[in-house]
């Protein structure tokens, strides 16, 4: 496999189908788009199969000095493997979900979705500053013509909101990379990482590149473009912004934040945790109150992501590998909530949750499924949900017990939302007389939400197989980050092992 | 240096003379049927004049053996750059033009022979080595440019738009003619070496205020803030080709003309100028984008979006350095491609009967009547806007580059966050064409050349762009050199 440019390869694969879908009719541009993302899903497992766990840090590298000021340099480590992995994973699903909700304006569409496809695998395996800047932007533009074009009744506002909040976060990133390129030499990633900068000129740096990834993530107080965006965009859209794009701003920080500035990432690491424990409560609290199923959807990814900031700044194993678990199944899961959102949106056409109740009555698989997500979303044990928050809580309390205690409050507050948007969706009487006549899954929607519900317990029951890529470079970030690590309030010590023949004789004493 | 010498460095100068003396022959006896003849035999001196300059420019010309007629005349690698951008242009604008004016029944014979006059002049703006040099190209251009503004005799916006820019224009010059005369008097001589070297013990307050007069001039010439108000209502009156032309070769020649005084005559008084620079730079970013709001004319919205480029492009100025030039070289071509494609893309909106469409809420829907127009006139709004991965953005790229590089960081912040606020008028362009219902107002054909000129640029502005950037960023950094070399 080596010198065979496969990351290549799966940018192209979306593009030229982009680009191709521009010029078909509605039918062909579908067909098209299901194969060429299904091809890119296949390359995407070719990769993870020949990706040597344990080997090289850097794999399947490419470079060619292309531009002038950077180079095209792509290659990958187990992190952006797994985010590119679900990026593959969810883009034939998209697909599926606007099979039919999506007559307008077809080939269009598909050659945005197909273009923000190589746009993402590239954020991800981008190994240079600057190209990596293009891929991140440039993402802009396809899912502003997402949501304006095929998105609900506010879509200009929601589009605009997203552009112009997003662009505003990322150009003060922009000056920051070319003070960074400038003083290093080099716009190369893996020698930025290793690279130590002027702990002053770090926290700057460090509050540049904030600005575009909190915005991005989205961290509170910044969120408010998310439930616009996603209350308005399509279905697909919706599931593509939760699941990956909102990860682009947890692998800036992991990718950028962490390794690159360590002691500002420790200096601001307070500020972090308060704005997550904010997030995590005033947006479940938000959330509870939602009769917008997406909108509460929406909220409830804010404080996810915050459970991912948490994990991310509390500099050990456990929270940077809770953080990364979170992402993925965040990724699959509320990708998953969206897609049973836009299930029953395509039926009665409202996501207004009051109009809908008694679903497991006449919707048994839907309910079945809807269940599993939700409880996935809630962080049951056995479902990926929960591997990831109890990583990133414990990995926090290591650091700081109150962060801890607080941010624990919103696996309840989960729950409660969670559970009482269940219930009122798929319990209770069947009080709408259109809700109650809504056909059950079809194919079509069995083929989409069975995949994402055997990842989601695979991610739950064996984690290993997640855990596993990504070891190494967690671990080399952690060392990287061992100088700057702020001291515990916790003061977690190993318990001392009993000797073993003392207790047997206390045993035996006793008889 | 002898006479044979200079006579041959100005060899682009000398066919753009004769051809258009001859042309305007042509013109005299032929009359108006002759004006395709004319254009494109006009074209045909341009592109003879490109390849004369094209040596200069890919050998990296610099130093005495490039200057002329004692100095008062440079053809280096700098000038060079300047005037193959400034011939494309002209280019340009004579082929977009007969379709443009026969819906008039205004393609007159004089209109070619005015383009090639005003190249000539630009061509010797951007090479001048001397203050007197600098004011004959200067005037040259615009004089045939005022003319040009009121080309369109029975359109009364044409005929105000002429009036303006004639009445303005003059003022301006006026004012640059005085700072000239101050540095003159101050200094004792025109010549930019010899500037340089008089001011090396010191700048006196008289110097000082040359400076000042002479950049409010040249400021008005590119059309910055606070001397910008001009431009709009300039690009709206005067005829589409025109406005075309306006908003690339000559901004193009007032530029370069900016860069050689301020680098040149006055390059080791930076720390006078710079302030000023960043001032009319941040305040033409800022001014470009609110102005650009509120329009609803599309030709008025490219002039407000001009005066936004400009704004970046004065903070490579700004920086005074050899990388800050390049960056500027490399902004100007860029912005060339993406004037040309949005001009045209504005030529080609038509409605059935064929009158021009300047209307924006006309556009509304253009995504489904004409979706390859549209979808052209997006990427360049996108690529105005800056926003990767077209190719706008490297121009904002190098040039936040340079002042990063001088380590003016808060230029840069300041300068890349007001781009912000640019972005939201671009947006709204592609919000209406694509988000709108369709008004289904444009439906005219259009002109092969018109199409293929925008195909060309909107290549240009893609991502494919990017894919230059080497020989782009080389030939920039040569004429950059040579700039600095005459110091």
């Amino acid at each position: 496999m080596s010198g065979f440019p496969i990351l290549s390869l799966m940018l192209l694969v979306p593009l030229a189908a982009a680009l191709a879908c521009l010029f078909l009719e509605a039918k062909p541009a579908r067909n098209l788009a299901l194969a060429a993302t299904l091809l890119d899903f296949a390359l995407g497992v070719v990769l993870w199969a020949n990706f040597d766990i344990g080997g090289a840090q850097w794999q399947f590298t490419e470079r060619v000095e292309l531009f002038s000021g950077f180079s095209y340099a792509l290659g990958i480590d187990g992190i952006a493997l797994l985010l590119i992995m679900l990026s593959v994973f969810l883009m034939p699903i998209c697909i599926g979900a606007s099979w039919k909700s999506i007559d307008k304006r077809v080939g269009e569409y598909m050659a945005a979705f197909l273009l923000m496809e190589t746009l993402m695998i590239g954020v991800f395996a981008a190994q240079d500053l600057f190209l990596f800047y293009i891929f991140f932007e440039a993402g802009l533009i396809p899912m502003y013509l997402i949501i304006g074009v095929w998105g609900g009744a506010d879509r200009i506002y929601a589009s605009y909101k997203f552009f112009l909040y997003t662009l505003l976060g990322s150009v003060l990133m922009l000056i920051a990379m070319l003070w960074m390129a400038n003083t290093a030499g080099t716009t190369d990633i893996p020698t930025l990482m290793a690279y130590d900068f002027d702990p002053h000129v770090q926290t700057w740096l460090w509050l540049a590149f904030f600005a575009s990834f909190a915005v991005k993530m989205p961290m509170w107080p910044v969120h408010t473009w998310l439930p616009d965006a996603h209350v308005q965009a399509p279905t697909a859209g919706s599931v593509i912004l939760a699941g990956v794009l909102l990860k682009m701003g947890g692998y800036g920080f992991i990718r950028f934040s962490l390794p690159m500035f360590p002691e500002a990432s420790a200096y601001f690491g307070p500020l972090i945790w308060g704005l997550s424990m904010a997030a995590v409560v005033l947006t479940s609290l938000i959330a509870l109150v939602q009769h917008d199923m997406k909108k509460l959807i929406a909220y409830s990814s804010v404080a996810h992501m915050a459970i991912v900031t948490i994990g991310l700044f509390a500099f050990n194993v456990q929270g940077l590998e809770g953080s990364m678990l979170i992402m993925l199944s965040h990724g699959l899961v509320s990708g998953a909530l969206f897609l049973c959102v836009g299930i029953i949106y395509d039926r009665l056409h409202t996501r207004e949750i009051d109009r809908y109740g008694g679903l497991s009555i006449n919707m048994p698989r839907y309910a079945l499924f809807f269940m599993l997500f939700t409880m996935a979303s809630v962080g049951l044990p056995g479902t990926s949900g929960f591997v990831g928050e109890f990583l990133s809580l414990a990995g926090i309390y290591q650091v700081s017990t109150w962060a801890t205690l607080i941010c624990a409050t919103g696996i309840i507050l989960g729950a409660a939302y969670m559970l009482y948007l269940y219930r009122r969706v798929a319990f209770g009487e069947q009080k709408n007389a259109d809700a109650a006549a809504m056909a059950d899954l079809d194919v079509r929607e069995l083929l989409m939400v069975v995949p994402l519900g055997i990842a989601v317990l695979w991610m739950g029951i064996y984690p290993e197989s997640f855990i596993a890529p990504m070891r190494a470079d967690i671990a080399a970030l952690d060392a990287r980050l061992a100088a700057a690590k702020p001291e515990g309030d916790s003061k977690v010590a190993m318990g001392k092992e009993k000797p073993v023949h003392e207790e047997v004789s206390a045993h035996e004493g006793a008889h | 240096m002898d006479w044979s010498q200079s006579l041959r460095l100005i060899a682009p100068e000398e066919t753009l003379s004769v051809a258009g003396l001859v042309l305007l022959l042509i013109a005299a006896w032929g009359g108006d049927k002759s004006s395709r003849l004319i254009s494109i035999l006009a074209v045909a001196a341009l592109a003879a004049a490109s390849f004369l300059v094209a040596p200069a420019l890919c050998g990296g010309a610099m130093g005495p053996d490039t200057s002329a007629f004692f100095g008062q005349f440079r053809a280096d690698a700098f000038a060079s750059y300047a005037k193959i951008l400034i011939y494309i242009s002209a280019a340009a604008s004579l082929v977009i033009a007969p379709k443009f004016f026969d819906r008039f029944d205004a393609m007159r014979a004089e209109y070619p022979v005015l383009v090639v006059f005003a190249a000539l002049g630009m061509g010797i703006m951007v090479s001048a080595g001397d203050l007197l040099t600098l004011y004959i190209g200067l005037e040259m251009n615009s004089l045939a440019a005022y003319v040009l503004a009121a080309f369109l005799r029975t359109d009364d916006r044409s005929a105000e738009s002429g009036l303006k820019y004639f009445v303005l224009g003059s003022l301006a010059s006026g004012i640059l003619l005085f700072g000239m005369s101050l540095t003159y008097g101050f200094t004792g001589t025109t010549s930019f070496s010899g500037i340089n070297s008089a001011l090396s013990s010191g700048l006196s307050h008289g110097a000082l205020f040359g400076i000042v007069f002479m950049l409010a001039g040249l400021a008005f010439k590119i059309s910055a803030v606070p001397f910008h108000m001009w431009t709009p209502d300039v690009y709206e009156g005067a005829p589409t080709p025109v406005t075309t032309f306006f908003a690339t070769a000559p901004k193009v020649a007032a530029l370069g003309l900016t860069m050689r005084v301020m680098l040149d005559a006055f390059g080791d008084q930076a720390a006078a100028w710079q302030q000023i620079v960043i001032f009319i730079s941040l305040a033409s970013i800022v001014v470009g984008a609110l102005g650009a709001i509120g329009q609803t004319n599309i030709k008025r919205l490219m002039a407000y979006s001009s005066i936004n480029n400009v704004g970046f492009m004065l903070i490579g100025l700004a920086v005074a350095t050899p990388q800050g030039a390049s960056a500027m070289l490399v902004y100007l071509a860029i912005y060339v491609a993406m004037s040309l494609g949005g001009f045209v893309a504005i030529l080609m909106l038509k409605d059935e009967n064929g009158n021009f469409v300047e209307d924006i809420p006309m556009l509304a829907g253009l995504s489904r009547t004409r979706p390859a127009l549209a979808l052209g006139l997006a990427m360049i709004m996108f690529s105005l806007a800056g926003i990767p991965p077209l190719f706008g953005f490297w121009g904002k790229f190098v040039v936040f580059q340079s002042a990063v590089q001088a380590n003016m960081i808060a230029l840069a912040a300041i300068g890349i966050a007001a781009s912000v606020i640019g972005a939201f008028y671009y947006l709204k362009v592609v919000k209406i064409m694509y988000f709108d219902e369709p008004a289904d107002v444009v439906k005219g054909e259009n002109d092969i050349w018109h199409k293929i000129i925008l195909v060309a640029s909107v290549v240009f502005i893609s991502p494919l762009g990017y894919l230059l950037t080497k020989w782009l960023g080389g030939l920039a950094d040569a004429a950059a050199a040579a700039l600095y070399f005459s110091l």
